[in-house]
């Protein structure tokens, strides 16, 4: 209950007036962001602060039920860290390196529970503005719970915000497109193909400077 | 009962800001009048502006009403917000990170010369310490790829963004004395507890000019100015801009400022001309990049740089030249 309390408080106080006045949002078809659970929102990844600009998308009555899934081997490595990643972003955490068992459980729990889950099927930050293949547990996902939709949504500026290996945050306009929710289709490999087609037809709606 | 005596602007300005709110409500019952019984899409854009003119002026008004501190923070916000428009639109090198950080620092202590009112030191930190700094910062990070545009983007912007926006925030701060020894007489008896009615002037000002000279082209045409550019610039709407802008300043400018009548006319046409000019440059760059606007910040104008676009020149030369004339 604390918890959560500080989770609203530091939403609101720290990450949107960042997310607002820091970088400054642009963001197309707000409308189709899921308004309850459950419901999965897939993004590409390019700096931390991606989780954060998503938490800040949804409104405080909602943000209790949305929850990031991240990788338990970083998030998870100092208690302090911890503490932070669990109870104040509120992460889903999973091993990506399986040592036995479904690493997708915890998961599958959430969306039983009705809960949102942000997922970066990249895996990692990898290179900033730069799209990378997707990872099949979106696709297991949405196999699992055919009925529940998948939004895709496209971020971009926050990889030069904020890169993986800078300490610095440099305010930059970000970007972010979202797209039709879609459904389970059957097969793996196609679902996974399109959800990567329709990710880069939301990047290309935006013109973007040129960075590098 | 408070008095208009006890508000921390001058009584002028009270009477100048109730006529521009005035002239706000005549323009959105117009503009509403024009799009009864209409469809949706007819003069949305239009009505957009118009609603995007009331927050504007309302959090204008307010940032210069309260305080002098207030007041130049804001305008220290809007010169922030500006450069991030500007950076976020332009190329820029990735290697460049902490560079970028550098030149943002640059906004918090120009701002804090115009807040202590050092004048020298307002006058060149960015011309000359941030100006030599940023390509030796630069330089040591080794990338020479693309580096003279690097720094020439990023000097430009700095200069359009910070140091000439921050001009319009030392009017702020300009001796208050001056003006009640130069003109004692006239109505600015109340000008001394701070240059918020020069700022609203310039601020008037130019963007009455803005609405002026769109008007004029629309309703006469006639031959362009600069095609290339910016198609939609005539000269009947510049002129008829200048002449508007000039009729205005001579109202406006000896109720809340220290000039003469011929010079209040001077400068509403100076404010005209600058301005023009620094529509003109912002839309060469958006020609340049490719885009239509600068930004998508105010819904009807486009991004932040649209609407300051103007001021980026009105706000160093109207400064200079009341500066050279009164202080």
């Amino acid at each position: 209950m604390i918890n959560q309390l500080l989770r609203a408080l530091f939403i609101l106080l720290i990450v949107r007036p960042l997310v607002l006045l820091a970088m400054g949002l642009n963001i197309r078809r707000r409308e189709l962001l899921p308004v309850q659970g459950p419901a999965v929102i897939v993004a590409n990844h390019n700096s931390h602060l991606d989780t954060l600009v998503i938490l800040s998308l949804f409104p405080l009555k909602l943000l209790p039920k949305v929850r990031p899934v991240a990788a338990a081997d970083y998030f998870l490595k100092n208690p302090l860290l911890a503490w932070f990643a669990l109870n104040i972003i509120g992460i889903i955490p999973v091993q990506r390196a399986t040592r036995g068992g479904n690493p997708l459980a915890s998961s599958f729990d959430a969306l039983q529970r009705g809960e949102i889950l942000i997922i970066f099927p990249e895996g990692s930050r990898g290179n900033p503005e730069e799209l990378t293949r997707f990872k099949k547990g979106v696709a297991l996902i949405s196999k699992k719970f055919p009925a529940v939709p998948i939004s895709p949504l496209f971020l971009h500026g926050l990889g030069k915000a904020l890169p993986r290996g800078e300490a610095v945050f440099v305010p930059f306009f970000c970007d972010a497109f979202v797209g039709a929710p879609r459904y389970w289709s059957g097969e793996t490999e196609s679902f996974i193909q399109d959800l990567e087609q329709q990710m880069s037809e939301l990047a290309t709606e935006g013109r973007f400077p040129v960075w590098e | 009962m408070i008095s208009l005596q006890d508000l921390p602007i001058p009584e002028n300005l009270v009477y100048v800001i109730a006529s521009v709110f005035g002239l706000l409500t005549f323009s959105t019952l117009l503009v509403a009048l024009m799009r009864r019984g209409k469809a949706d899409e007819v003069h949305k854009e239009l009505w957009l502006r118009v609603k995007s003119w009331w927050y504007m002026a309302g959090i204008f008004t307010f940032a210069i009403a309260i305080n002098r501190t207030l007041s130049v923070i804001f305008l220290a916000l809007l010169s922030f917000l500006a450069l991030k428009e500007y950076l976020s639109m332009i190329p820029t090198r990735r290697a460049d990170h902490r560079v970028l950080f550098w030149a943002y620092l640059a906004i918090p202590i120009q701002f804090y010369w115009v807040y202590a009112g050092w004048y020298g030191m307002f006058i060149i930190f960015i011309p000359v310490w941030v100006f030599l700094f940023l390509p030796f910062r630069m330089v040591l990070l080794g990338e020479t790829q693309g580096f003279l545009r690097a720094i020439g983007t990023l000097s430009w912007g700095l200069m359009m963004t910070v140091f000439a926006l921050s001009h319009a925030a030392y009017l702020l701060v300009l001796p208050e004395s001056a003006l009640v020894e130069l003109a004692p007489a006239t109505a600015i008896r109340q000008f001394d507890k701070s240059g918020a009615g020069l700022l609203f002037l310039l601020m008037v000002l130019t963007q009455f000019n803005d609405v002026a000279q769109y008007v004029w082209g629309k309703m006469i045409g006639g031959p362009k100015i600069i095609p290339k550019v910016s198609p939609g610039k005539t000269w009947a709407g510049f002129l008829g801009g200048m002449l508007s802008t000039s009729l205005l300043a001579l109202v406006l400018g000896p109720l809340l400022s220290p000039m003469s009548l011929m010079m209040a006319g001077i400068g509403g046409a100076i404010i005209a001309l600058a301005g023009f000019i620094g529509d003109v440059t912002i839309s060469a760059i958006k020609r340049d990049l490719g885009v239509k606007d600068t930004g998508s910040t105010i819904p009807g104008h486009g991004g932040l740089l649209d609407r300051l676009d103007s001021l980026t020149y009105t706000a160093p030369v109207f400064f200079h030249y009341i500066r050279y004339f009164y202080y």
